[in-house]
């Protein structure tokens, strides 16, 4: 028998409604996992008792016939979702201790429908970060890592991405059967991507950010990170809903994501951008494009070269967008209304002590970059005009779509690092966002499918990019590729009790 | 454009972050590295372009100007790290 924590959420979903197992079974066996898998750190916070709790209401719900496709499923949540009464924190110690009284909409959709919480996932500070090592509670472990050139496992540890690096250690560890990211620049794909998983951004307002804690508010959005495609299509069409409470969220419609799931993609119009071939990028990560642009078309998918001639501003723009709109967002830890306070001779010194103690180190830096670019005399210079530019970037993608439908990419130029290997540089570590960004700034739905392997057997992910609110074609497209890919590969166990 | 040390000690000062004299020249180079790279974007043509307010095209939405929420204040006073009589507390500032 398969072990019940192998299955995806769809089989456990489906599992689950025919009576094969119970809600509190599957979640027992995850929280032995996540018991066993510690070493990974992708928890902050484990909550079994609530879990067990959820997943016994989660079975009366399905014997009362009002299963949803979410039902019983366990989950792990981002640190950064408030969650009523508990840890949530962003990973920083400026929030230490703080658990809110109120729930973000997106987790109380989730738990409407009957999921189930296995506990707070590690992350970058605040989401700032591509690597998971800016987390006040230390760096989350990739499960994978890499093959030496005798084909033995390296003994060294990897990251798994960021900033939602605990969420896909969790399931590429076995630890929660899908999760929820945030994705502001790349936080949800890139660490998909690392992991050999599923990473879905929806358009910007798709989901509420009510309850989401703030980073950069043009480009946060909420998705999730899965097994398969179709996992994401179910866990989407939760998460997703128009909400009075964040101005920005958008009151269309949900559709059933799954229905999109046709197989078909027959006249599918895919646009190749030829400024994504960056200079230095590894053979490997074109070789593994060009199989992508291959199995579309034998899928029966056309594909049209388009160019979006602004591509290699996306970058500098967002680290001007980000860190002013971080800047203003985080003014709000004052050591006064919630989590650390450390005292100093005056109000202001308190303050100054409080968010010098409470910050690490890259969240200072990026606060400092957003004050000076939005500073009198800089504003223009910098601000402005990477807003200028940000339209610019904007205008490039709905060029294109007056010819394509989606656009196929890599999602990122390299697989996972070591732990390590990037931390001193932070342009380095900025590179990693280079091809998940411009969607970003653009407020466009983007997904990252598992599609092979790098020469070192760590898993790559190819993107594709939809147009604003066509979720639907976004999923139909990445179900295709995903069937075509059949990445099957799995992480080999070397933590826990061997 | 690049910063100095006084520049640094200016922004942290706005920004509320305690930075110590041994901390400011490591940050300036570090500050400056990520400037110098950003200064690539003064090499696009902005002329005539607005400057990005709405990543959706969508219209925000208006409501009456009345109160719909509210009666909190425990729940918001629960995570203060200090409260006295119902208030947030901080260090006194008036003399």
């Amino acid at each position: 028998m398969t072990k019940l924590t192998e299955l995806t959420l769809a089989e456990a979903r489906d599992g689950l409604v025919k009576g094969d197992f119970t809600s509190r079974e599957l979640t027992e066996q995850y929280l032995a996992n996540m018991e066993q898998g510690r070493e990974l750190n992708s928890y902050i916070v484990e909550t079994a008792d609530i879990a067990l709790d959820m997943a016994d209401k989660a079975d009366g719900m399905i014997r009362g016939g009002n299963a949803t496709g979410m039902t019983g499923i366990p989950i792990a949540v981002k640190d950064l979702y408030c969650t009523k009464d508990v840890h949530s924190c962003s990973a920083s110690h400026i929030l230490n201790g703080f658990k809110p009284k109120y729930e973000s909409t997106v987790t109380a959709n989730l738990w409407q429908d009957g999921a189930v919480m296995l506990g707070k996932t590690n992350m970058d500070e605040f989401a700032m970060g591509s690597s998971n090592e800016t987390s006040y509670y230390g760096p989350t472990l990739n499960p994978w890592r890499a093959a030496k050139e005798n084909g033995e496992q390296e003994t060294k540890n990897y990251v798994p991405g960021g900033s939602s690096g605990g969420s896909v250690a969790a399931v590429a560890g076995g630890l929660a059967i899908a999760a929820t990211g945030t994705d502001t620049g790349g936080s949800i794909r890139q660490p998909a991507a690392f992991t050999g998983l599923v990473g879905f951004k929806p358009t910007y307002g798709r989901c509420s950010r009510w309850g989401m804690i703030a980073f950069a508010s043009s480009l946060d959005q909420a998705g999730p990170i899965t097994k398969t495609v179709r996992d994401a299509a179910i866990m989407m069409e939760s998460m997703a809903s128009y909400d009075v409470k964040d101005s920005t969220s958008v009151e269309r419609t949900v559709p059933n994501y799954e229905h999109a799931l046709t197989g078909d993609v027959r006249g599918l119009k895919i646009g190749i951008p030829k400024e994504y071939r960056m200079d230095g990028m590894p053979e490997e990560i074109e070789t593994l494009w060009q199989q992508g642009i291959a199995w579309m078309k034998a899928a029966g998918a056309e594909i049209i070269d388009i160019s979006l001639p602004h591509t290699k501003y996306a970058l500098p723009t967002y680290y001007i967008v980000a860190p002013a709109e971080a800047s203003s967002n985080l003014a709000r830890y004052d050591g006064v209304k919630y989590g650390l306070r450390v005292e100093g001779d005056s109000l202001d010194g308190m303050y100054k002590n409080t968010r010098a103690e409470g910050f690490g180190h890259e969240v200072k830096r990026r606060i400092l970059i957003g004050t000076y670019v939005l500073s009198a005399g800089y504003y223009d210079a910098y601000y402005l005009k990477a807003q200028k530019i940000r339209t610019l970037i904007a205008q490039d993608f709905a060029k294109a779509y007056e010819k394509v439908d989606v656009i196929l990419t890599p999602t990122a130029p390299s697989a996972a690092f070591a732990l390590g290997e990037k931390s001193d540089d932070p342009i380095a570590m900025y590179l990693n966002d280079i091809f998940t960004v411009p969607a970003s700034l653009s407020g466009l739905p983007a997904i990252s499918v598992p599609a092979g392997l790098s020469k070192d057997a760590m898993p790559l992910g190819l993107q594709i990019i939809g147009r604003a609110f066509d979720e639907e074609t976004v999923l139909r497209a990445a179900h295709a590729l995903e069937h075509a890919a059949s990445f099957t590969t799995k992480p080999k166990v070397w933590w826990g009790e061997k | 454009m690049s910063v100095d040390k006084k520049t640094v000690a200016k922004i942290a000062d706005l920004a509320r972050i305690a930075v110590g004299e041994d901390e400011l020249e490591p940050l300036v180079g570090e500050l400056n590295n990520i400037l110098d790279w950003i200064e690539q974007l003064s090499e696009v043509n902005t002329d005539g372009v607005a400057p990005m307010t709405s990543v959706v095209a969508v219209d925000l939405p208006w409501r009456t100007d009345k109160v719909t929420d509210g009666g909190y204040r425990d729940e918001l006073l629960a995570n203060a790290p200090n409260s006295e009589h119902g208030f947030f507390t901080v260090p006194k500032v008036i003399e």
